[in-house]
């Protein structure tokens, strides 16, 4: 038993470390290379693993621990904002594309009851994948993102309804006793944990901060998350719920961010277990003997979701760019179905075969929706961002006339704007080339004449007046882009000088090996000001912290001058930066004791060694 | 023009380092001048002379002085020169902050301190009033070497030989002809140094050894 435990844990973490790095570097993303792994070691790959139900069982405990971190970051503030979107956009999704779902499928005459089975299961999606995949991308904080959220909420919440349901459509219904009586049970244990927890929890979690041990504290989160978990399954809940419980109870609390990074690292894990038990259980075989079954049914339902969310994006009015992605992660099945047609087929609303079909259709939807991101990625949304921008745009944005400023400052967002203001304020004259449209027009709102454009198009940067201009100014995010418009600068208007914003070091050096001098890490000043703030507040004189942010400064500087010609070599970039970490610290302890020594007025006794410098 | 300037010389040459400082240089006639005559004149190698013009206010925009750098090009000098205009009666701020920083005890003076000890300081200086108003009689109500007493005394305690300073007097009022031949005057006292006629008549630097008890003490105050 032990042994067979062992195996097992060492197949599922082999296959992970072997398909997500392989699946990174085709570009594929994590959730794929965890998917893939899962069918290659399932039963209908390898058959490492023959038990997948357990292991989705088991795995599913990392989607409530992620939906417990995105929780917590939910005060319950925030969420009283979002009950709009939640309630209205939730709802509106759910009942839409459900409807249009079991329409079509009774009009395809399928009968009722697996029709409305069906369409509420698939009307669902993956919160796993969906919240991934907009964690990657930074998405939250954007409307889409809060709003796709929003639903996926309320998906997990409708999930317990939905569960609930199932036995009254089922022909073994009465079985499982009153469905009215276990829904006020349910509600009744939900009142009670929140009860309960309000009053007890935070007490509870002092007494365990109190012994100072931080695994004991990391064990009372998880066990805490887990206990809401089994109370939820003993009344039959979702384990989301579970989740957006934990999060009420805790989200408030002083051991909120404790609790986030104690729980993190099984998250992480945990989900790519999940994704791994979702490719292993997709059953190969029963997909196989209805091929076009289960094509038809994939396009069908992914087609129909995306044409009712397509037309929900534009009534909730988000964001052109932003629609097709939040399209897609809504239009794919997810793991609630899961356990929606694994509940239909026991309850008896249908065969096990068609439960398998529809869990194998779901699951092949969850590996579709990476691929078909990627395909988004390369080759929708440059086409859809460029014509929607210049659809929008007021014609006066776009840069037809020849400019002449002296300056020209690529890119106008949270960087290129300090640069800007500051030379408008002395009362320079400068050409922006920004290649948000939005920006553009909130900019042009505060009287900054900037232009829509890409600033690595050579003619448009021709246009802006390169060919005269003193000074070129890359502020833009992309590094990419940032060494393209540098190498254009340099290959076709030498006479400028740049100015660049550097993102990081690896920016950096790649900038220095082209040449350019003017240089700055985007965070490194602002980062050096905290310091001084720190140690000011540490008791330093403002006027000594300066000095040392600065002679800090003047070092990391220099450190980072004497290793770029060494970008390639990792070896020796370590060895350098580790020899002048150490000698910033000798420089700073023997400034420490000179210090000491003058206040102490001991470096005037005769014999006193000279300072060496 | 760049903040340090070094012109090449031929063979060993004879070593002088020039420190600039003009918080603002671009409404500067007298000492922008005087840096741009420097430059041409010593870009040519006519002598063995090797000249190094160190612009601190280019050099430490933001007050950050990198006292390794300044204390290495101070000890490669045999002549140092200071140039800057006269403001209230002395240096330039970033000026000052450069003698507290640079000039460190156990380096430039005091115990063990001997780094520049037989190098010679000269002082090149601009002032805004003329040489009537250095004058008892006159609004500055001393007369100027009156005001060079405390350039004097640091010269003598890090060991420097304190040159007579050359000094324009009425800059804002000069014409050009008048700072031609002053930029001139300038640059043929660099390249005729140390041949200089008054050398011969000057005493030797007087030894400074502070005793213990007027050194400075737990307050950390220096000189």
């Amino acid at each position: 038993m032990t042994s067979n435990w062992l195996t097992h844990s060492l197949v599922f973490f082999a296959a992970a470390v072997v398909a997500v790095p392989l699946a990174r570097a085709l570009g594929l993303g994590a959730i794929i290379g965890y998917l893939g792994a899962g069918i290659a070691i399932g039963p209908s790959g390898l058959a490492l693993v023959s038990d997948p139900d357990t292991t989705l069982h088991f795995a599913e405990f990392g989607v409530v621990l992620m939906l417990f971190l995105v929780g917590l970051e939910l005060e319950p503030r925030r969420l009283w904002a979002l009950r709009r979107p939640i309630f209205g956009a939730g709802t509106a999704q759910l009942v839409a594309c459900a409807c249009a779902l079991g329409a079509v499928a009774v009009l395809a005459g399928v009968p009722w009851r697996w029709a409305v089975v069906a369409a509420l299961g698939l009307a669902l999606s993956s919160t796993a994948v969906a919240l991934q995949v907009m964690g990657e991308r930074n998405l939250l904080p954007t409307r889409s993102g809060q709003s796709g959220f929003a639903i996926l909420l309320f998906q997990d919440v409708a999930a317990i309804p939905i569960l609930a349901l199932l036995p009254l459509l089922g022909r073994k219904g009465d079985a499982s006793g009153n469905p009215w009586m276990d829904a006020a049970e349910a509600l009744g244990v939900v009142a009670a944990i929140v009860l309960v927890g309000r009053l007890l929890l935070r007490h509870g979690l002092r007494w365990v901060a109190s012994s100072r041990t931080p695994e004991v504290f990391t064990a009372a989160s998880l066990g805490l998350v887990v206990g809401i978990a089994v109370l939820m399954q003993a009344v039959g809940l979702s384990m989301a719920l579970d989740a957006f419980l934990g999060k009420v109870l805790l989200a408030e609390s002083e051991y909120k961010r404790e609790l986030e990074t104690d729980v993190e690292p099984f998250k992480g894990l945990l989900l790519g277990l999940f994704f791994m038990a979702v490719g292993m259980s997709i059953d190969f075989a029963a997909l196989r003997q209805h091929p076009w079954i289960v094509a038809a049914l994939l396009l069908g339902f992914m087609g129909l979701k995306t044409l009712v969310l397509a037309l929900l994006a534009r009534a909730l009015e988000l964001p052109a760019q932003e629609r097709p992605v939040w399209v897609l992660l809504l239009a794919q099945g997810g793991e609630f179905a899961f356990v929606v047609f694994q509940q239909a087929t026991q309850a008896g609303v249908f065969r096990d075969e068609i439960g398998s079909v529809l869990t194998g259709t779901v699951a092949l939807s969850m590996l579709l929706t990476p691929l078909l991101l990627v395909a988004l990625d390369r080759w929708v949304a440059p086409r859809l961002a460029a014509t929607k921008a210049a659809a929008a745009l007021e014609p006066e944005h776009l840069l037809n006339e020849p400019q002449d400023a002296p300056v020209i400052l690529c890119g106008y967002g949270r960087y290129g704007q300090i640069v800007g203001r500051l030379l408008y304020a002395s009362g320079h004259k400068v050409t922006i080339l920004e290649h948000d449209a939005d920006q553009v027009a909130v900019v042009r709102r505060f009287g900054f004449r900037a232009f829509y454009g890409d600033a690595t198009r050579l003619d448009l940067l021709r246009t802006a007046g390169a060919e005269q201009a003193r000074v070129i100014v890359v502020a833009v995010d992309d590094v990419d882009q940032s060494l393209k418009i540098v190498d254009l600068a340099q290959a076709h208007f030498p006479q400028a000088q740049l100015v660049v914003r550097a993102r990081n070091v690896q920016h950096h050096y790649a900038l220095r090996e082209r040449g350019v001098v003017h240089i700055e890490r985007e965070t490194f000043e602002s980062a050096l000001a905290s310091g001084r703030s720190v140690l000011a507040l540490m008791g330093h004189e403002p006027h000594h912290a300066w000095q040392l942010a600065m002679r800090f400064r003047r070092f990391n500087q220099a450190i980072v001058e004497r290793t770029w010609p060494h970008r390639q070599d990792s070896q020796k970039l370590v060895a350098l930066a580790k020899q002048g970490s150490r000698q910033l610290e000798e420089f700073f302890s023997q400034e420490r004791a000179e210090r000491a020594r003058a206040r102490s007025g001991a470096n005037w006794e005769p014999g006193e060694a000279p300072r060496e410098r | 023009m760049p903040a340090v300037v070094t012109l090449q010389p031929p063979g060993r040459p004879v070593r002088v380092l020039v420190l600039l400082a003009h918080p603002d240089r671009g409404h500067s006639r007298v000492n922008a001048h005087l840096q741009h005559h420097l430059s041409r004149r010593f870009a040519e190698p006519t002598a063995a002379l090797e000249v190094v013009l160190r612009d601190l206010y280019s050099l430490y925009p933001d007050f950050a002085i990198d006292v390794e750098a300044e204390q290495q090009a101070l000890a490669r000098a045999d002549l140092i020169v200071w140039q800057h205009p006269l403001q209230w009666y002395s240096m330039p701020a970033l000026m000052k902050l450069w003698l507290d920083e640079v000039l460190t005890h156990g380096w430039a003076y005091g115990h063990g301190g001997h780094a520049l000890a037989g190098k010679d300081l000269w002082l090149v200086l601009s002032t805004g009033g003329s040489e009537a108003a250095y004058q008892p009689q006159g609004y500055n109500r001393h007369f100027f070497d009156a005001f060079l007493s405390p350039y004097e005394q640091t010269a003598a305690l890090c060991g420097l030989r304190f040159l007579p300073p050359l000094v324009l007097h009425g800059a804002h009022a000069i014409d050009a002809a008048t700072l031609e031949a002053h930029a001139e005057v300038y640059a043929q006292r660099l390249a005729s140094w140390p041949d200089w006629p008054e050398i011969a008549d000057l005493p030797d630097c007087p030894a400074c050894d502070t005793p213990a008890q007027d050194r400075p003490s737990a307050r950390g105050s220096q000189p």
